[in-house]
This record gives C-alpha cells, sequence and structure tokens, in this order.
C-alpha cells in the first residue's frame, strides 16, 4: 500500500492571482504545471501526507528577522505574508510533532531578503526562512539550526540576516557568483567576525550535474553537519539547478534532488527559486515530496531527461573537488579563525553595497559590531537607499550576552534622531521591535 | 405527481408527492438478498389505488452499488493504465487483472512517449483468455489529452462487451481516483444494467412508462441511460437522499447543519442557502477514495440502537449496534431505551427499558434517571463534537490564491435540522445545550423518499483552452474546438454554459429547472517563454447545483 514513511506536512499556495509583473519569471504561471501534477499523483491522498492551510504571517514576524524600511506594510503584499505565514505554519507542524518533517511550497521566494529590506531585490521582499527560523528559536526555544540553501543562486540575504550568529549555520551551493546573480558567496565568505565559519559558501562552475551536486553533500554538507548537530535543519530548496533552468547554467534533475533530499534530511523544506516551470518544477517538486515522506521516487523522472547528454566534464569534477577541500579546511579552522578576528569588546566596521535588482534601488550600508566571545554580538546598521530613506538598524543577537545586550541599547539611545529617518531596535532576548 | 422511492439499509421508503403536498408515503423492510423485490413491492404498495398516468417523475435510490462494493461482489474488470514520469502505478492495482503499460502524456497533454500497440493486443489477449468481459482504460493527464484512451479502446473493442474509459468519468485530475471510478463504473456495469432494466419492465407493466430517474451521490438524479454509463455515481445515494429531503425546511441565505440520526449511525452534512456542500474531489470512505461527485457528508457510529456500555466506570456509545433497543426486544441497552426511560418517547415496553439502564446506571453509581439522562446528553455532545471538528475541517481547506485566502467563504450555521427516527426527542436537547436554533424535519421518517422525489438532475462541466496550443476542450463530454489567440472569457464561459445545457438535456434535466448555474472555478494564466507571452490558459467549472425541482416544496411547509 502507498503510504508515507514519515508523516510530512505540506502548504501549497502557489498565488494564482499574484505576479510581479505579467511576464516577470514570478508570474502567476509558475506552479501551474506544479499543481497540475501533484495533483494528478494524488499527492494529497497519501495516508501520511498531510495539506495545511497557510497562515499571514504578522508583522511581529517579520520584525525578529529583518528591519523593513520603512515598514513591513510598505514593502510587502499578501502574497508575500502568507508566504512566509505558509513557512511558519509548516514550522508548527513538525515543531509540534504532527508531522515528521515538512515542504512548504510557497511563492514569492525570499532568500536574496537581508537583514535591512528596502524593497525588492532578486524577486524577494522579505526573507520567509529567516522569519521562520526566528520564529522557531522564539517560540519552540531552539537553539541550534542549520539552513542549507541549494538555489541556484548565492543565497545572500538568508547569508547576510545569520552572518553574525555562531547558532545558525548557513551552507549555500550555488552557481559561481562570476556568472550568475547576485555575484557572491565566495569561500572566503564565512561569516562575521564571531560567528566565522557558520556561513559557507560554496560556488559551482556552470555545468555541475547530479555527481557534483551529491559530490558535494556527501564531502561537505553531511561532515559539517555531523560536525555542529544542529537541532533543525533547514532547506532552501531552490529548484533552478535544473538543466532546463532558463536563468542559470546548471545540469541537475528530478532524481538527483530527489537523492539530495534523502541524504540531507531536512525537516523543513521550504520552496525558493527555480523557472523551468513546465520541465523540471512538476517532477522536482513531486521527486522532493516523495523523498521527504519516505516514498520511491525511482518513477519520477523528465520525459526529456538523457543523463549521457548531462554528464560533467573532468575539470568540472576537479574544480568542485578543489572548492570543497578548502571549504573543509576552512570549517577545521573556524575557531581559530574567530580568534584571529578581533579582540572582544572592541567594535568591527564593514561597509557595504547592495543594489536591488527588482526594484532598482542603490543601498549604501556602514555596520559596526562588537567582538564578543559569548555571543553573536550586538551591531548597529547604518542604510542609506537611492532612492529611498536613510535608517540605522540595531540588532541585539537571541542569545546576547550582559554586555552585548547593554552595547545595544548604548547603540540605539545615543543614534542621533536628526540624522535618521528611522531608528529602529531589534531585540531579540526580550522579542520586542522599538521604533524612534 | 411525482415520486421518490429510497431503498435503505432495513427499510425502503416510497412518497407520492403533488401541488399539494404528502398523497401518499409507504415503508417496506428491504431484503437485502432481493432488492429487485424490494423494490417492486414498495411500487406495487405506492401506486394501489391511483392512477399510474398521474404520475410525471419517478426517482429511485438504491444500495445496489453500495452493496456490491461491500460484499465484494464486483464482476472481474481488466485495468489497463499508462503512467509516464511519477509514483509508480503498481500501487493502484485493482485486482489480478491490472496491466501498467507504456505511454506517457504530459500535464500540458502533449504526448511524450507513444503507446505500444503490440503490448496493447497482447494484453487484450490474455484478459479475453481469463474470461474479462468488462475493461476500463486510464492514462495519466487524458483530461487533458485523451488520446492514448481512445487508441487503446480501438484496439480492445471487438474483443469486450464494453470498454470504459477514464477522461469520460471527470473532469479532474487524480489518477489513483481516476483508476478506482473507471474500475468502479466497469464493476458494477453489469448487476446495474440488469437490475434496472428488469424495474423498468416490470415499472412499464404496471403502466408507468415515464423515463426513470435515478438518485446520485451529489443529491442530483440523472437519467436511467445516462446512469448505465457511470453506474457507480449511485453509490452513497441513501445519505443524499435524506439530506436533500431537509432542503425544504432550510431557511435562506443561512448555513444549515443537517444530522440524519439513524439506528447505527448519525450522517453529518452542511447546507449553505438551501444547496449542499460538496465534496473537493468525490467520494472518499476510509481507504476508498473517488472521483465520483458526492456531497460532503460524514457519519459518527452513534444511533438509536447504538450498543451502551460502561468500562471501568466510563460509559461508550456504540460504534456498533447489537440489535434493537430492548424496549423493543434487543440484547443491550441503547439511546433509544435512556429516551423511554426518561418519559420522551412512549413507544416500546418501558419495563426492559428501565431493566436495561438500570444496569448501566448501577455501574455508574447513579439513579436510572440520571444515567438515562447521561446517555442522552452524551450523545448530542458526541455527535455535535464530530460536527464541529468537520467546520472546522471545512473553514481550514487549503486555498490557492491570494483572493480566496482573504475572501473566502467560513461555514458559520445558525441552524440545525434533525432527521430520523429519534430526531423529534434530540432536537429540543441539542436547542438547551447548544443554544442553535434546532428543529427535527416534519415527515422526517420519510424525508429520503421526499428528498429523492424533489432533487433536481445535477451535473458539471470542466474546460480548458490553452490559446497556445490553440484549443479549448472538455475531453470528459468528447468535446474539442480550435481556438485563436484572442479567445476570451465570454466565450470560455458561453462554450461552457452550452455543453452544460446539453449534458443537463441528455441526462434528463427539465428546462424550467435549470436556472441554478453555478460557475465553480475559474483561472486564467498568462503562458510566457522567454520573457515574452506564447498564450492564455483558461480553466473553468461550471455546475447545475443540486437543488430542489420548482412547484412542490412549498406545500411541505
Amino acid at each position: 500500500m502507498l503510504k508515507a514513511m514519515h508523516k510530512t506536512g505540506l502548504v501549497f499556495f502557489p498565488a494564482f492571482d499574484w505576479a510581479i509583473d505579467p511576464t516577470h519569471p514570478e508570474r502567476e504561471e509558475r506552479l501551474l504545471y506544479t499543481q497540475d501534477q501533484v495533483t494528478e499523483e494524488g499527492i494529497f491522498d497519501i495516508p501520511g501526507i498531510i495539506e495545511y492551510k497557510p497562515a499571514l504571517a504578522t508583522p511581529k514576524d517579520i520584525q525578529r528577522a529583518q528591519f523593513c524600511v520603512p515598514d513591513e506594510q510598505t514593502i510587502t503584499t499578501e502574497s508575500h505574508l502568507i508566504s512566509a505565514g505558509g513557512a511558519k505554519v509548516i514550522a508548527d507542524a513538525v515543531m509540534g510533532k504532527e508531522v515528521q518533517n515538512g515542504f512548504a511550497l510557497v511563492r514569492p521566494p525570499g532568500h536574496h531578503s537581508m537583514r535591512v529590506s528596502h524593497g525588492g531585490r532578486g524577486f524577494c521582499h522579505i526573507n520567509i526562512e529567516a522569519i521562520m527560523v526566528e520564529y522557531i528559536r522564539t517560540r519552540y526555544n531552539v537553539k541550534r539550526i542549520a539552513i542549507i540553501d541549494t538555489d541556484c543562486h548565492h543565497g545572500d540575504g538568508t547569508d547576510n540576516i545569520f552572518w553574525h550568529d555562531p547558532d545558525v549555520l548557513f551552507i549555500s551551493m550555488h552557481q559561481d557568483g562570476r556568472t550568475m546573480f547576485p555575484g557572491t558567496g565566495f569561500p572566503g565568505e564565512l561569516g562575521g567576525p564571531n560567528a566565522k565559519g557558520s556561513n559557507l559558501n560554496i560556488p559551482l562552475p556552470p555545468g555541475t550535474s547530479t555527481e557534483g551536486y551529491l559530490y558535494v553533500i556527501n564531502n561537505c554538507v553531511l561532515p559539517v553537519l555531523d560536525a555542529f548537530k544542529p537541532d533543525l535543519v533547514v532547506n532552501s530548496a531552490g529548484q533552478d539547478n535544473h538543466y532546463t533552468d532558463p536563468l542559470t547554467n546548471m545540469n541537475f534533475c528530478a532524481q538527483g534532488y530527489a537523492q539530495l533530499t534523502t541524504l540531507l534530511k531536512p525537516d523543513i523544506a521550504v520552496l525558493e527559486g527555480g523557472y523551468a516551470i513546465e520541465g523540471a518544477l512538476p517532477y522536482v517538486n513531486l521527486g522532493i515530496i516523495l523523498a521527504m515522506a519516505g516514498i520511491d521516487y525511482t518513477g519520477v523522472v523528465e520525459p526529456d531527461y538523457n543523463p549521457e547528454k548531462l554528464k560533467q566534464s573532468v575539470s568540472i569534477t576537479d574544480k568542485i573537488k578543489k572548492t570543497v577541500d578548502q571549504i573543509n579546511s576552512f570549517w577545521a579552522q573556524r575557531l581559530q579563525l574567530r580568534s584571529d578576528a578581533g579582540t572582544p569588546g572592541e567594535l568591527q566596521v564593514r561597509h557595504r553595497e547592495i543594489y536591488y535588482d527588482t526594484d532598482n534601488i542603490f543601498e549604501r550600508q556602514k555596520e559596526r559590531i562588537r567582538i564578543c566571545r559569548d555571543c553573536g554580538g550586538s551591531f548597529e546598521i547604518d542604510s542609506r537607499a537611492m532612492p529611498g530613506r536613510h535608517i540605522l538598524g540595531v540588532h541585539i543577537p537571541i542569545n546576547a550576552c550582559k554586555n552585548c545586550i547593554e552595547k545595544g541599547y548604548e547603540f540605539f539611545e545615543s543614534a542621533p534622531a536628526d540624522t535618521y529617518d528611522r531608528i529602529y531596535l531589534m531585540d531579540r532576548p526580550k522579542d520586542s521591535y522599538h521604533i524612534k | 405527481m411525482i415520486i421518490g422511492l429510497d431503498v435503505g439499509g432495513t427499510h425502503t421508503d416510497a412518497v407520492i408527492l403533488s401541488r399539494n403536498g404528502i398523497e401518499k408515503s409507504i415503508k417496506v423492510p428491504t431484503d437485502p438478498a432481493d432488492l429487485f423485490n424490494t423494490v417492486l413491492s414498495g411500487f406495487t404498495r405506492l401506486l394501489a389505488s391511483i392512477d399510474p398516468s398521474q404520475i410525471q417523475r419517478v426517482v429511485i435510490s438504491t444500495t445496489l452499488t453500495t452493496n456490491a462494493i461491500v460484499q465484494q461482489n464486483m464482476e472481474p474488470v481488466g485495468m489497463i493504465v499508462s503512467a509516464g514520469p511519477g509514483i509508480d502505478p503498481e500501487f493502484f492495482r485493482t485486482g489480478d487483472h491490472y496491466y501498467a503499460v507504456s505511454g506517457s502524456i504530459n500535464h500540458r497533454g502533449r504526448e511524450k512517449a507513444p503507446v505500444n500497440e503490440i503490448q496493447i493486443q497482447d494484453i487484450a489477449k490474455k484478459l479475453k483468455d481469463a474470461g474479462v468481459e468488462y475493461v476500463g482504460v486510464v492514462s495519466k493527464f487524458c483530461v487533458r489529452n485523451p488520446s492514448h484512451e481512445i487508441l487503446i479502446k480501438r484496439i480492445l473493442n471487438k474483443f469486450f462487451k464494453q470498454v470504459f474509459l477514464g477522461h469520460h468519468v471527470s473532469g479532474n485530475l487524480n489518477f489513483p481516483r481516476r483508476i478506482a471510478t473507471t474500475h468502479l463504473n466497469a464493476a458494477v456495469f453489469a448487476l446495474h444494467k440488469s437490475f434496472f432494466e428488469a424495474v423498468r419492465k416490470s415499472l412499464a407493466e404496471k403502466g408507468l412508462t415515464i423515463p426513470i430517474q435515478i438518485l446520485k451521490a451529489d443529491g442530483g438524479t440523472m437519467s436511467l441511460e445516462a446512469s448505465m454509463h457511470f453506474p457507480g455515481q449511485t453509490v452513497l445515494s441513501g445519505p443524499a437522499a435524506s439530506i436533500m429531503g431537509a432542503i425544504p425546511y432550510a431557511p435562506e441565505g443561512q448555513d444549515v447543519i443537517v444530522l440524519d440520526i439513524g439506528g447505527t449511525t448519525t450522517d453529518i452534512a452542511f447546507l449553505v442557502d438551501k444547496a449542499p456542500l460538496l465534496e473537493p474531489v468525490g467520494i472518499q470512505r476510509g481507504r476508498y477514495k473517488s472521483l465520483i461527485r458526492s456531497l460532503r457528508t460524514d457519519s459518527k457510529g452513534i444511533g438509536g440502537d447504538s450498543a451502551l456500555r460502561v468500562s471501568d466506570n466510563v460509559l461508550t456509545i456504540g460504534p456498533d449496534r447489537q440489535g434493537p433497543a430492548m424496549a423493543f426486544g434487543g440484547p443491550l441497552p441503547t439511546p433509544t431505551d435512556a429516551l423511554v426511560v426518561l418519559g420522551l418517547m412512549d413507544t416500546g415496553n418501558r419495563e426492559k427499558a428501565v431493566a436495561g439502564i438500570h444496569t448501566i446506571a448501577q455501574e455508574l453509581g447513579l439513579s436510572d434517571e440520571q444515567a438515562a439522562e447521561k446517555v442522552f446528553k452524551a450523545c448530542c455532545t458526541i455527535i455535535l463534537k464530530k460536527t464541529f471538528e468537520m467546520i472546522d475541517q471545512i473553514n481550514s481547506q487549503p486555498v490557492y490564491t491570494v483572493h480566496d485566502f482573504l475572501e473566502g467563504y467560513k461555514l458559520s450555521p445558525q441552524k440545525i435540522l434533525l432527521l430520523g427516527g429519534p430526531a423529534p426527542y434530540f432536537a429540543k436537547k441539542i436547542e438547551d445545550l447548544y443554544q442553535i436554533d434546532t428543529l427535527a424535519v416534519p415527515e422526517s421518517a420519510v424525508a429520503n423518499a421526499i428528498g429523492a422525489a424533489l432533487a433536481r438532475t445535477t451535473c458539471e462541466v470542466s474546460l480548458n483552452a490553452d490559446t497556445e496550443q490553440g484549443i479549448v476542450t472538455a475531453h470528459e463530454e468528447d468535446f474539442a474546438e480550435p481556438v485563436s489567440k484572442t479567445f476570451s472569457e465570454d466565450e470560455l464561459m458561453e462554450t461552457a454554459y452550452n455543453l452544460l445545457r446539453e449534458k443537463a438535456i441528455n441526462s434528463g434535466a427539465d428546462p424550467e429547472n435549470m436556472d441554478e448555474v453555478e460557475v465553480v472555478e475559474y483561472q486564467k494564466f498568462n503562458i510566457v517563454r522567454n520573457f515574452s507571452p506564447r498564450g492564455k490558459i483558461f480553466r473553468t467549472k461550471m455546475q447545475l447545483k443540486p437543488g430542489l425541482i420548482k412547484g412542490f416544496e412549498k406545500m411541505l411547509h
């Protein structure tokens, strides 16, 4: 009898009436054929697969993860809130042990949306995984979380949100930034001074096939997870590594996605990108759902799949091995890297420039963080968007030590009100958010 | 005058209605071993002293197919399924004669792998040798492109009595359910056909020659001819008959709970503005899931004859029935005995009822009266709890658009209608306990027959237009037409309405009762490839809603 070995929760929200604009890849049609395939397969009838209705994420949910400028309502639509709310519903189902794991098949995606969000970049306005992760940490008191981003684009938003957080391991595997939006995610990008090595970025050469992806999973991601020992594993399940994706240059396939899911065993998967809506998404999503539920997926093969044509070259294999070796050596040295990064108590400054391709905004940031060995460290971000506002966001991390909490309030209180349009304080230990 | 006849598990009820109300009603015991004679004796008693030429409409609801499924008394059927990529079709095996074959159609209806005709011929030979006479053919995504099913049927036609195709079953996607439903239609076809041909013949001998209508699980009717193609649709028409019988008493514009309290179970259903809620995909009972349109009903194993027991000081009710109430000679105390003890019912043997409830009362350490009260209250509570669970479930049904998420209909019933024997006794109690306006339907003992008599013809069409491929289709109706790039929503709706009307007339609908057309679903998508528009996909489902025929309802008030 057909039955899920693992009870699996699904939120399916294709937002059939929402698009960025009519011909944009992020449009109504995107999950239409996926819905057709999943419905025709009778997925929702399988005992042990439970479909949940999404909920609306609240401003409070977003305020745990991001500074929205000027506020949450201005930069989101209902669809963004339902997408983030869908991920939250899956989190509740998994954390409440109603299901063993869950998959939020929602749109629009979120992984390019950063700690400060002035609008849309890379089709993302708010970061749905980060909102979900912060919700889980507050509501269920989970300490160590790993986010594995398998979207073909560097998950730079999630990378940025957890940049200073040693308790959240973020690993992104993606097409090499020299050939692909957003142009970041190189091996040297390892996280902030208090969290070096808790962000790992694995660029893959164009033309990487199933062999290469599974090599990275087996030889890098799984050993790192073993060492990190997360309480929860989240997969940002982008599906644009597919050999037919119009925006990327990779050779991954539905069988590969299903195998990756079986190896990774995510507690929660959240859909990110993936724009080969007819030839890839119906099969990839089906493969991921079956893999999560522990149902045989060997029959899930694209009609035009030809493994011979998709084989990766020897030089690609070599490049991937070299990258994996490099990442593994960074991981092994992470504690040393952290202690070399600065002296506790001092403030370190970094400058960043961020371009919002979807909304055509240019942002300049100056970030100051307190070096700390006891927690992720409080920090402030001075952010000026053009066109847009000039704001200051102060973040006190969820496990902040006494000194960092004090420093966070000092950042907030000493900030000159006349310099900024708005000043925000995200006090995670108190789960509160203040604006002045 | 019109006739409704409902064959139930224990009783068969029939009524003759005129525009003045109930002219005659009868109740005869059902003989499960001989349903034909049950139906016949029902008609004989009903038509005694009635001029058959006065009868304008006959609707029959039977348990024929339901019994055949329960007793596994079905024709062996050959099934040929082609799946293409996806879940292994072996999981959906219907029996010994089940073959998964090559050939594949994708979600857009494009052929991805051809049918292997030699393979089909080999299977045809094997089925023939095994003595199989009926075959079902189902291909994945046949509702988008049925050409493989049609090709396979062409090969099989000369070998078998009848070949049933998956795309005729429903316009809905769901390959496993389509396999189960096609199999069911093929498996009960011979039984259904011989039964109703015999009924038609006998009624003609009695001078009743008007076309017979058959009640479906969605609370609508279809002509006898139409039923021959989809006999599976008659499954569970019994609960549907009762629910339709409650509609005359439902207020307009309100949400209503309908509870049919029977001997062993209570059926639960909902009306929205006098129209019953339907299952979103099709009938499901336990592991059995189909694409058969059906009223949304669920049942709870509590009825007037449920067995009462006490173990470890805890009272349990049902889910089994060990016979009638002790007041009527049964072996175990039941909720009906509690009603007798409380003095609410004055039929049956009161002494025996008291003796039964007394054993329960002793174990619970209560007086007889208190124990009976506890039983009665527990019955109401359990049934209502299940009802509220169903409402929550209906209201938390997933939706796929922002609009439906924000504006979607929320079911919030303000009234309860009760059917079944114990209904009058329960009404006041439920009203007291839950403060919801509760009414026991008058004539509730024959509400099922009234529901059958008054049910109008229902049907649904599903259309899919794809202007990139230049086609609008409703394959369930064997309909496909070319369309231009400028095909519009208005043209789609007009096409859908014409198809629906034609289907309704063919199913025996009276044109006077065809104004309750509803667009169940409408979606439009731009097809975009490489950032440029290539066409549009339109989808719609249109239905004739279940409801009552005009002209009779008022007299029942």
